[in-house]
């Protein structure tokens, strides 16, 4: 052991590395800091939309009218209860047609 | 051709050697340009693929971000293994030695106070992941349908109550998984110095299996590391259909922006 103190061994990284984390790290953290060279990442057309949902933080992608989680039943409790709102009226429906008689018309 | 100054980050002077076969963008072996109390880790890039306009294009080339993102993590990586570096965002690029001295002096004090705060620390990633595919819960009757291990329904009522006990097993797990990712984050956060939530990851560039519902970084002294580790690795046979993934030790990238805010 070389380090000034001790480490676990890395965990995912090297040449296995995600690259997503990679990315996520290096293109929107770190120190910002106006080279001569300027260039502002986010101005870049770069990383198609799809790229910027990994590399936006919340509040950035947020700017950039990316909120895909907020309605994805995965990720927000809120879309998740619609959805499921949602299945409940289909299933329902598809009772009803199996089973007409039994099946109220109006959700209770 | 002398080139550009590609910086990666900035530490406080170290005597350890980096590896010696280590290189940065472009190919060069990264140089320490020491300036007052600091020192910038620094490489030598073409202007031809380093100007404005080049790196604006190149930036677009997802093929040369990749490489350009490796080589310069690469970079702070073996700075992490013997200092506590500061490291830049990615294409931080100067004319010449003098303006990354220039940039060294007028942030002086800015990195000194975030050096102070990141002193003797890394950063630990940690994700949870949903194994099971959300997408068969969006799309009932077309899921039951291709389900191949459940037996087809005879009846309706069967039907149904097949496709009950389904929504009842997706929706425990995601209640479980909310409820572990929240756990085990406030878990994380009292054992680390500070915390970070970031966006979730879309599975469709990192390639991971599952969902991504968790997605937090973890500023913990190297000395704490180990007992860190342990800790993460400990979870992750405790919830049937929900993975946890760590990731580190990396240099404290998600904790090293605040000297901005606390200029103004």
């Amino acid at each position: 052991m070389t380090t000034p103190s001790r480490l676990p061994d890395p965990y995912g990284q090297g040449q296995s590395a995600n690259l997503a984390d990679i990315l996520e790290r290096v293109l929107d953290k770190g120190v910002v800091i106006a080279g001569d060279i300027k260039i502002n990442l986010l101005d870049i057309e770069l990383l198609t939309i799809k790229l910027r949902l990994v590399v936006a933080s919340v509040d950035k992608a947020k700017e950039m009218g990316i909120d895909w989680w907020e309605s994805d039943p995965a990720l927000s409790s809120r879309a998740r209860h619609d959805e499921l709102t949602r299945e409940n009226a289909a299933l329902r429906e598809r009772l009803r047609e199996l089973d007409p008689g039994r099946v109220p018309r109006e959700a209770p | 051709m002398t080139g550009l100054r590609y910086v990666y980050a900035v530490c406080r002077p170290f005597d350890a050697a980096l590896q010696a076969q280590l290189t940065g963008v472009s190919g060069d072996p990264p140089r320490l340009l020491p300036h007052g109390g600091l020192v910038a880790v620094v490489s030598h890039v073409p202007e031809a693929e380093f100007s404005e306009g080049a790196l604006r294009d190149h930036l677009e080339d997802l093929d040369w971000l990749t490489a350009t993102a490796r080589a310069h993590q690469q970079v702070v990586d073996a700075l992490t293994a013997v200092t506590t570096p500061l490291p830049l965002r990615l294409a931080t690029v100067f004319r010449d030695d003098s303006g990354v001295r220039v940039m060294l002096q007028e942030r002086e004090a800015d990195f000194r106070r975030t050096l102070d705060r990141l002193e003797g620390r890394v950063e630990w990633g940690v994700k949870v992941y949903v194994e099971a595919e959300p997408a068969e819960q969006a799309r009932p009757e077309r899921s039951a349908a291709s389900a191949q291990s459940a037996p087809k329904p005879v009846s309706g009522r069967d039907y149904l109550r097949q496709r009950r006990r389904q929504t009842r097993a997706t929706e425990d797990l995601w209640s479980r998984a909310e409820e572990f990712a929240t756990g085990l984050h406030a878990r994380l956060s009292g054992r680390a110095d500070d915390a970070r939530l970031h966006a979730p990851q879309n599975p469709r560039l990192s390639g991971a299996a599952g969902r991504n519902v968790l997605n937090a970084a973890y500023l913990v002294a190297r000395d704490a590391s180990e007992e860190f580790v342990e800790m993460v690795d400990r979870t992750k046979d405790d919830a049937p259909g929900i993975r946890v993934e760590l990731t580190g030790p990396w240099a404290a990238y998600s904790f090293a922006g605040e000297a901005e805010g606390d200029r103004s």
